[in-house]
């Protein structure tokens, strides 16, 4: 065998921008599966209740929102069982905010992998991201179940929409991902400030009230969080309330904007994260 | 004509230390501005932020060369697997890479406790760069690589450690590469897995595969390596056949542990060893043995007071502390002065490596002095045996065989 048959690998300083390799990411897809299928198997190893947590947790955090924004405060939900209101707020909220708390764990978690072993390491926040759909499976079957007791008839608009908005939060979530765990590499202050953050973003979200309560010339600094149209879209498509609060060509802008920038920070960190960690 | 399985090119890896800003606070970068004018110390004033872990090293491994890089700790050796792993890169230089790579920095990467032996074997061979069809067609001979058998199904935190170590080797011993970088990693577990694990790396080097090994351990060093590559601050200090640069990175060793530690207070017992020699071959290195010739060895002793009934004794141990000899003479009587004591051997042979004596004196039984000779012995012939059986056994002995037709 001639060495032109080979694969050949060249090691040089990188300096500057580095170019984002898809094809390689591509080549480690299947990494990328055992990562996931890890995670889903670590998940709730040596915990009593095991997969039922994916199941209490939106459940728990549901019956207390009824309970004090529903019932004590009273804040309006479209006229809909608020449990419903906000429990499909709640499903793309929490695909959200686990994948972006899995991806900055896993940097954490793994910095004997970054140390000892290559492979891309845009796989890692990608599985932080991906793998919290199996929870956001399983609650979901738990909101079909709360529309079949509240007696609510979901829209066909479902088949297609929903694939597409949960498409759209992965998205929102790779992008915050790749930024927060590229940051805590080098910045560990982000363990204390991302709690923080996380509790901001949720009350600037409309996960526990709707977007009618607000004046409508906060309109477009609204929507520079993209979680807001996200969650409209799910109301949407889930419940048929009709959002006028909503601008897609911001949301584009912002997420695309998050994303690639993102993608690129992650890129230029990802070289030396083996030296930092 | 030879094929080129790696080439480096003047690679150079500089790693900051310290705080991650360049002056951790005002006070002290005041402090420093200043001590660079008037001492004019600059090159100081930059060695304490910057390190060149590695520097202009330049090499070109063969196709199905099994080579072995040594040094100290700090040397390098990591840094350099670390960089043609693309763990990191480089700050200067380059490396050519004919083939598919598998590293093997750590034992049992991507291991995770709670998982069990099945799943941690799927998970760590995908992170090590094997694919899923691969590993299920593997998988049956990883485990019998294994010898964990019933375990297979037990959360890896109920493994004894032996059992941990062998199922992270047999892994890595099924990575289908054609280069394989193995770091620091075969000194752990028992002696017999250790053998099994540098006989699967003999048969990688065989069945045409490119191996950059890291070892502390001169005998699989020697066992494995043709060719061998001396590592010193980052500097390439020798290069070449695994006897020769061995031999010189062993004696380097000694010198080094010779001026640290001379031997003091001469006058605080009543009798003291304080220099030993071979005194048969008039060297540069009175501690190196390089002939299968008669020796002649000799140790120095102060005596300070008149010993009536002295004992001496004197043992000769490996590297890895085997006695490999040792011998005791009685009723010694000793005058105040300088003694020396001359041992003749008609041969000592011994496989190249470092060896220490110790020699004791004792006045009936009581223990009067006891020295691990400096600098220790190093013996630097060359191997006789085959090169592929220098595992077993501590000596080197010339032997002629032959083979007679009888019928």
């Amino acid at each position: 065998m001639k060495n032109f048959l080979l694969q050949k690998t060249i090691i040089k300083p990188l300096s500057g921008w580095v170019p984002i390799n898809l094809k390689e990411i591509w080549d480690y897809r299947e990494l990328l599966y055992f990562f996931i299928w890890r995670e889903i198997k670590l998940r709730y190893k040596q915990t009593a209740l095991g997969i039922l947590w994916v199941i209490i947790q939106p459940f728990f955090l549901m019956v207390v929102f009824s309970l004090f924004f529903g019932r004590l405060t009273k804040l309006s939900s479209e006229g809909l069982p608020y449990p419903l209101f906000t429990y499909s707020a709640l499903l793309p909220w929490m695909l959200f905010v686990e994948g972006v708390s899995r991806s900055v764990n896993f940097m954490l978690q793994e910095t004997n992998l970054i140390k000892k072993v290559y492979f891309p390491r845009i796989i890692m926040p990608l599985a932080g991201v991906l793998s919290p759909l199996i929870d956001f499976l399983i609650s979901f079957v738990i909101f079909l179940g709360l529309m079949f007791y509240f007696k609510f008839t979901p829209s066909f608009k479902i088949i297609i929409w929903l694939p597409l908005l949960v498409f759209f939060t992965l998205l929102t979530a790779l992008a915050s991902g790749l930024w927060f765990s590229a940051i805590n590499v080098q910045y560990r202050d982000m363990r204390y400030v991302m709690p923080f953050i996380i509790q901001l973003w949720f009350f600037a979200s409309p996960v526990v009230y709707s977007t009618n309560l607000l004046p409508s010339s906060w309109k477009i600094i609204y929507n520079l969080n993209p979680m807001v149209g996200i969650i409209e879209g799910f109301r949407w498509v889930l419940l048929g309330i009709e959002s006028n609060y909503f601008c897609w060509d911001i949301w584009i802008a912002v997420v695309g904007i998050i994303l690639i920038s993102g993608l690129l920070f992650f890129r230029q960190m990802e070289k030396n994260f083996a030296d930092i960690v | 004509m030879s094929e080129i399985a790696i080439k480096i090119n003047n690679l150079g890896k500089l790693y900051y230390i310290g705080e991650f800003q360049p002056y951790k606070t005002l006070q002290e970068s005041v402090i420093r501005f200043f001590n660079s004018i008037f001492k004019k110390s600059k090159d100081k004033f930059f060695k304490k932020d910057y390190i060149w872990a590695l520097k202009d090293v330049s090499f070109e491994i063969e196709k199905a060369e099994v080579v072995g890089i040594i040094g100290r700790n700090g040397a390098g050796k990591s840094t350099l697997l670390k960089i043609l792993s693309r763990i990191t890169p480089p700050t200067e230089g380059y490396a050519e890479i004919y083939g598919k790579t598998a590293s093997l920095l750590e034992i049992g990467t991507g291991f995770h406790s709670e998982l069990t032996g099945r799943e941690n074997i799927f998970f760590s061979a995908a992170v090590m760069g094997m694919k899923k069809k691969e590993i299920m067609h593997k998988f049956n001979q990883i485990v019998e690589f294994a010898e964990i058998g019933d375990f297979l199904d037990t959360p890896l935190k109920h493994y004894s450690s032996g059992m941990g170590t062998r199922l992270a080797f047999a892994i890595a011993a099924h990575l289908d590469s054609d280069i394989l970088f193995v770091d620091e990693v075969l000194s752990v577990g028992d002696a017999s897995f250790q053998k099994k694990c540098l006989g699967k790396i003999d048969d990688m080097a065989r069945a045409g595969r490119t191996v950059l090994f890291v070892s502390h351990q001169m005998n699989q060093i020697r066992r494995l390596c043709q060719r061998c590559i001396w590592l010193e601050k980052g500097k390439i200090m020798a290069i070449g056949k695994t006897e020769e640069v061995a031999s010189k990175y062993e004696a380097s060793f000694s010198k080094l542990s010779s001026e640290l530690e001379p031997r003091e207070d001469l006058d605080y017992s009543p009798a003291r060893f304080f220099k030993w020699e071979i005194t048969s071959s008039k060297k540069e290195k009175p501690n190196v043995i390089d002939t299968f010739e008669p020796l002649e060895i000799t140790f120095f002793l102060k005596v300070n007071r008149p010993l009536s009934y002295a004992r001496h004794g004197i043992a000769l141990y490996n590297s890895e502390g085997n006695l490999l000899w040792g011998t005791t003479t009685d009723r010694i009587k000793l005058d105040r002065g300088i003694h020396r004591l001359v041992y003749r051997l008609s041969t000592l042979p011994l496989k190249p490596g470092i060896y220490y004596w110790l020699v004791t004196l004792f006045e009936e039984h009581n223990l009067i002095d006891s020295w691990y000779c400096y600098p220790e012995l190093l013996v630097a012939t060359e191997p006789l045996a085959c090169r592929w059986d220098e595992w077993a056994g501590f000596l080197n002995i010339p032997y002629e065989f032959k083979i007679h037709k009888i019928s």
